[in-house]
């Protein structure tokens, strides 16, 4: 509403030159007038939500991490960077931030490989849609339902995991309740949910290299399905491979559903990440200085891959 | 080079040439030989499907347990067995116990409720402001865009905090309002929108203009139905997120009345059921059902959407 009358005076001197053509500017001014109001009522819920739902509240993050406010408290102060100095200093964060990493450094490469090889297999023959759909599902069924199926298939007693393992004389475990297993375990689930979206992406990559360039390697005598994988196949997949990399470790850094159901970040701080430090801070502790400080330190990890992305898909603009 | 046609962006760019007939452009895209198969001896076609049989069965293991352990009495579920089919059938008893004993139908009605409210606050607020960006020239078209793309880059579990804090002071938390108002705008919505559009040819906004149609009845009779595509895909992954999000309505109720699914199901699991599997898988297998369902009927609808969904 205030835009409606912000940008109309300006408009008014810059798109209307007094000097010349004097029949039809009154209409073609009203016009533009009309098409600028009309452009602003059109815009404007729009405009208003996002600057109050997701521009302010991000310096309203920033503002709060900033002081020791905790939630419901009547009174704050300002304590600049004393949130940030507690949570770095603080070793059940440091323990959450390094098992957020180990967990994205199991989940990315787990699912890059898995997702590469099952698209590569499924685009070199029949059956393709049956075969995507099935590995596709994990990734859009509910999560917070298929980790109660998962802590059902890892049940130490009564779980299909290791009841398979002692039918063929492995050693069992307590998967989600063992501080050495549980974050590989829940990677396991991170890779399994996340693969059918790395293997669609890879698929429309591979859908995108020319036929010509595997012409090409046939007649130079790449004519093995090796030879044409490694020469022309893994070459052209390069800068989507970047873009899955970081688009899965984006997902990766999100981890939350499978920790809140199966583990609550236990047993000790074994399982705990990021964004589960986030929500118990903020929400369970209403520690929300600190809870702030590490959603900026979530926000800053996101961005930064974010904008690598953006520079990579930026890159592969620039080579046409 | 090709590089740039490669990746996701694939599927943008077929369509912002051709956004109408979405679904025949994909189809025309599609290499007619399939490149890496060419030659593909017997054997080696046996194996690839074995070998996609085996990764298929393993990746269907959690969604076939979970439905076998529904159909089984808790004496069989505590007796190791491999067997898929119960010898005892109590698949009744525990979807009766999981719809009665729980909220479930109203867990699940609460999701509907959401996600469709969800979906159509944001379709009125997105396309409006996405034609806005996309064919009228105004002073802050750029800022407005600008605001997008930073709504863009924000994860949403970074604006929990405050928008917790605004939901109690307007006194919503722990109602359907609470679980609604955080979404009702869509930076991908709006961006998804800006590009279809544009590829609408201007001609047709003037042709509509001349017949007298005003910029609003554009927007909905004119370059909604034509970027349908981008209409279903993004109301696609609109609901599926707001149906399997857990994290916000974690924070924003507290009553079980007002549970999604996500959330529901975990307070069943956490009060009712806790060890009792049966009707905890009766009750899982009824919240991944409806999308299950939908996505073997509309896959390719389904995948498109969540993945330019996902990728933004």
């Amino acid at each position: 509403m205030m835009a409606e009358i912000v940008p109309l005076p300006r408009d008014r001197a810059t798109s209307v030159p007094r000097s010349d053509n004097s029949g039809p500017p009154l209409a073609v001014r009203a016009h533009r007038l009309a098409e600028i109001a009309v452009a602003w009522a059109l815009a404007g819920p729009a405009l208003g939500l996002l600057v109050a739902l997701f521009i302010l509240p991000v310096f309203a993050v920033f503002a709060i991490a900033l002081t020791d406010w905790q939630f419901g408290a009547s009174t704050m102060s300002f304590v600049r960077f004393a949130n940030f100095a507690e949570v770095f200093a603080d070793p059940s964060f440091r323990v959450s931030l390094k098992n957020t990493i180990v967990y994205v450094l199991i989940v990315v490469p787990g699912t890059i490989v898995l997702g590469l090889v099952i698209a590569l297999l499924i685009e070199s023959g029949k059956c393709r849609a049956f075969y995507r759909a099935i590995h596709f599902l994990p990734f859009m069924a509910t999560l917070t339902a298929m980790a109660i199926a998962w802590e059902a298939l890892l049940h130490p007693t009564i779980g299909l995991l290791n009841q398979a393992l002692s039918a063929i004389g492995l050693p069992t475990a307590n998967w989600l309740r063992d501080e050495n297993t549980v974050l590989p375990v829940l990677a396991v689930i991170g890779i399994w949910q996340n693969l059918g979206f790395a293997m669609v992406l890879f698929l429309a990559g591979l859908k995108a290299i020319p036929q010509d360039l595997y012409d090409a390697a046939d007649i130079d005598g790449a004519d093995l399905w090796l030879d044409r994988l490694t020469t022309v196949t893994l070459p052209m997949l390069g800068p989507v491979m970047m873009f899955v990399v970081i688009v899965v470790a984006l997902k990766a850094f999100e981890a939350f559903d499978t920790v809140q159901i199966l583990t609550q970040g236990g047993p000790g701080h074994a399982s705990e990440v990021l964004l589960y430090t986030l929500y118990r801070e903020s929400f369970q502790y209403l520690r929300t200085g600190y809870g702030a400080a590490v959603t900026i330190v979530f926000l800053v990890i996101v961005v930064a891959l974010t904008l690598i992305q953006a520079r990579v898909m930026d890159k592969r603009v620039h080579y046409q | 080079m090709s590089v740039t046609r490669s990746g996701p962006a694939i599927t943008a760019d077929s369509r912002t040439v051709a956004p109408v007939p979405g679904r025949a452009a994909r189809v025309m895209t599609r290499p007619p030989v399939v490149a890496a198969g060419q030659g593909l001896s017997a054997p080696a076609a046996i194996i690839r499907h074995a070998v996609l049989l085996i990764t298929g069965v393993l990746i269907l293991v959690p969604f076939v347990w979970m439905v076998s352990l529904s159909l089984k009495p808790p004496g069989e579920i505590f007796r190791a067995s491999f067997s898929f089919f119960p010898q005892q059938w109590y698949a009744v008893q525990n979807y009766t116990r999981a719809l009665t004993e729980a909220p479930l139908p109203q867990y699940m009605l609460n999701g509907f409720v959401v996600c469709a409210v969800i979906l159509i606050v944001q379709i009125l607020v997105c396309a409006p402001a996405a034609y806005a960006l996309a064919k009228l020239e105004f002073k802050g078209r750029h800022l407005l865009f600008g605001l997008v793309l930073i709504g863009l880059l924000i994860p949403h579990q970074v604006l929990a905090l405050p928008l917790f804090i605004l939901g109690y002071q307007f006194g919503i938390l722990n109602t359907y309002a609470a679980l609604v108002f955080p979404f009702v705008v869509s930076p991908f919505g709006i961006f998804l929108f800006r590009q279809f559009f544009k590829a609408i040819p201007d001609d047709i906004v003037h042709a509509a203009r001349l017949d007298g149609l005003s910029e609003l009845a554009i927007v909905w009779r004119i370059m909604v139905p034509m970027a349908l595509p981008a209409v279903i895909a993004f109301s696609i992954f609109s609901v599926v997120s707001h149906w399997n999000d857990l994290f916000w309505p974690l924070i924003a109720v507290r009553d079980e009345n007002l549970m999604p699914p996500s959330l529901g199901i975990m307070a069943f699991k956490n009060e009712e059921a806790g060890n009792d599997y049966g009707p905890l898988m009766a009750a899982s297998t009824l919240i991944v059902l409806p999308l299950a369902v939908a996505f073997i009927a509309a896959q390719r609808w389904f995948i498109e959407g969540l993945t330019t969904g996902a990728i933004k």
